[in-house]
């Protein structure tokens, strides 16, 4: 017990406390259900998409298409709504982008050997290339009102849909990590490619499977995100990438894979929004916030 | 042809391929759009080119050393504001040392983020995607919520990039471009000849290596890290000298524009070969076709992005397929060579 405190996840419990307890003895309203909620709500999409981008840098690679991927979903959507297609369809639609988008990282960086950093920079520019032509600098707002009520609304309770889907993602992906063989070779592969090999993984299709629930999972953040604001533009979720990459590093993942776990990554996402939020009651623009959270980010290696 | 292939070296020959498509690329766009060609269209890419270019030279040496600098875009917002700032208060200060103030306060960001990377051991893409927005967040405290305006800057600081040292035709070569120009050639010619520069290259291709060469990998990568830095302010300068109007978003972006430069330039992302002419020329390239495809009437300007998207994806898959292919020919070669000289002395 005492050696787990030590460790990286005891210190986020412990900076995690400490917020808590200030923020709540400066403002009344912190502790406060509604303000919890909002504190998730107002980050959800980002939250969702370090889930999937956990397993990415275990298996020792990054993407960082993510915010562009979410861009581009929600401008898909937004454009065929306007041009009179069937929401349900259009949601479909998108999630296949998203499939077919992290099949495209995928194959760059596993039949031609590719590092993902490059692949996923060209594709962060060319999908947000891509949202852009699609919306171009227009705004598109009318969407059916039950997608709106989706993400507005509680589905349980106080609790939207979004916040639902991140707590049965959690749960599921947890799972998969820590206890499945997928999630054992996840680690093999991010520790030590060669090894995986000769041990007879097909590393080539496990990154690929990676990149394309990468891809689906953003697409599917993107519309949350659409669904939330109720309109898109062309620069929706821009600079996401960074904000959910720092969740996860925060969270004690080595950057070189091979490492970490979701329990970090679930007290670093709660450290990362009280944080935030906290500041944000006790007024501290959003540039402090970010370079104390930056800051927290050196430290965490 | 493959005798061509043996004598030419990958990196000149990444260099022809690269002013190659960018011929190729001015003669399909001069085909598509009226008046294309014309001094307009090399005075509006190359003032660019005059930022970029020295951000991506930047970028490169950090990338030869197996590193990513983020913080590039923060920086150039830094140095342009606070060089604004100081020349607004001070309006007789002299040029020269307003551009030693710019590198001045790159140089300071850079010797932050190298003591992390280098003596910390921090691993540069966490400690610079860190600082970018600590930096960031540095020029929204120092500015106060107020911007630089043209107004405030001496005339001698606004005409400079727009100064025309010679022509060629219609071709005005400005003195930003050729300032930029000057020092990307320096910089090339110190990476090729300088023994010291060398060592980048040693630490990128195999830090073991070069460590048990007697080199200090530390200081070396620290000294990448201090150069992009100063790079970054002095391109800060140039953004300043070349919009005048400075927010608190100046520079947002060009982090991974530079990289972008820097890949299509044949840098190898991976550290240990690359050449700051190849990022020059990525840096035209990427401008060509952005102020290319603003013009083009075929397709909306919108796709300017996408396209920059995919050109990246082929640049680098091109080079490493090309790059195999090399090495596998010069390896089969080799074989061949030996063999035919085993069955001569036999």
């Amino acid at each position: 017990m005492m050696k787990r405190l030590r460790s990286w996840e005891g210190f986020l419990l412990l900076v995690l406390m400490v917020i808590v307890a200030v923020s709540a003895s400066t403002s009344p309203q912190f502790l406060t259900v509604g303000n919890q909620v909002n504190l998730f709500q107002l980050s959800i999409e980002k939250v969702i998409v370090a889930l999937m981008m956990t397993f990415i840098i275990i298996n020792a690679e990054i993407d960082l298409s993510v915010g562009s991927m979410m861009g581009l979903s929600a401008c898909a959507f937004g454009w065929m709504v306007q041009q009179g297609v069937d929401a349900g369809l259009a949601i479909a639609i998108c999630l296949a982008i998203g499939v077919v988008g992290g099949a495209v990282n995928g194959w760059f960086v596993t039949a031609l050997g590719l590092p993902s950093l490059v692949v996923t920079l060209a594709t962060l520019i060319g999908f947000r290339g891509l949202a852009r032509v699609l919306v171009e600098d227009r705004g598109i707002n009318a969407f059916p009102a039950w997608f709106n009520a989706l993400g507005q609304q509680g589905l349980i309770g106080p609790l939207p849909f979004a916040l639902v889907s991140f707590a049965v993602l959690f749960v599921l992906l947890y799972i998969v990590l820590e206890h499945s063989g997928f999630g054992r070779k996840t680690y093999v592969i991010g520790s030590n490619r060669e090894v995986a090999e000769f041990a007879g993984i097909d590393t080539a299709r496990h990154k690929m499977i990676l990149f394309i629930g990468s891809g689906a999972i953003s697409a599917f953040a993107g519309l949350l995100y659409a669904a939330r604001v109720g309109a898109v533009r062309g620069d929706v979720a821009f600079g996401f990438e960074l904000d959910i990459i720092t969740m996860v590093l925060l969270g004690g993942v080595s950057i070189f894979g091979g490492s970490g776990n979701f329990l970090g990554v679930g007290l670093s996402i709660l450290v990362i929004l009280s944080l935030r939020n906290g500041m944000g009651l006790a007024n501290i623009t959003g540039n402090t916030q970010t370079s104390v959270i930056g800051a927290l980010l050196i430290l965490s290696v | 042809m493959q005798g061509l292939l043996h004598r030419v070296s990958p990196q000149a020959l990444r260099l022809l391929v690269l002013v190659g498509v960018i011929a190729l690329l001015v003669i399909f766009f001069s085909s598509q759009i009226e008046n294309y060609l014309n001094g307009r269209l090399f005075n509006r890419i190359s003032s660019s080119v005059a930022v970029m270019a020295l951000v991506a030279t930047g970028q490169t040496l950090v990338i030869l050393t197996r590193n990513i600098d983020l913080s590039v875009g923060a920086v150039i917002g830094f140095s342009a504001f606070a060089t604004g700032s100081l020349i607004a208060g001070l309006p007789d200060l002299h040029p020269v040392l307003l551009v030693l103030y710019a590198a001045l306060v790159g140089g300071a960001f850079g010797v932050v983020n190298g003591l992390l990377v280098a003596y910390a051991r921090v691993p540069s893409i966490i400690v610079t995607l860190a600082t970018m927005a600590i930096y960031r967040s540095f020029l929204v405290e120092y500015s106060g919520a107020k911007s630089i305006a043209t107004e405030q800057l001496p005339q001698w600081l606004t005409d400079f990039p727009n100064m025309q040292l010679f022509s060629i035709g219609d071709f005005q070569f400005r003195a930003g471009f050729c300032a930029a120009l000057a020092l990307v050639v320096f910089v090339h010619l110190a990476l090729s000849r300088f023994r010291p520069a060398r060592q980048l290259f040693a630490v990128g291709s195999n830090p073991e290596a070069a460590h048990m060469a007697g080199i200090n990998a530390q200081r070396v990568v620290f000294t990448a890290f201090v150069l992009s830095g100063v790079m970054a302010g002095l391109a800060g300068f140039m953004f300043l000298a070349r919009f005048g109007n400075i927010t608190v978003v100046a520079g947002l972006g060009f982090e991974l524009k530079s990289v972008a430069s820097a890949v299509v330039g044949g840098v190898n992302i991976f550290g240990g070969s690359g050449t700051v002419i190849g990022a020059f020329l990525g840096t035209i390239l990427v401008d060509l076709i952005e102020t290319s495809l603003v013009r083009w009437q075929m397709v909306s300007e919108f796709w300017r992005e996408a396209v920059l998207g995919a050109l990246i994806l082929v640049s680098v898959a091109t080079d490493t397929i090309f790059n195999r292919r090399l090495a596998s020919l010069r390896a089969a070669r080799a074989h061949r060579v030996a063999l035919e000289k085993k069955e001569a002395s036999a």
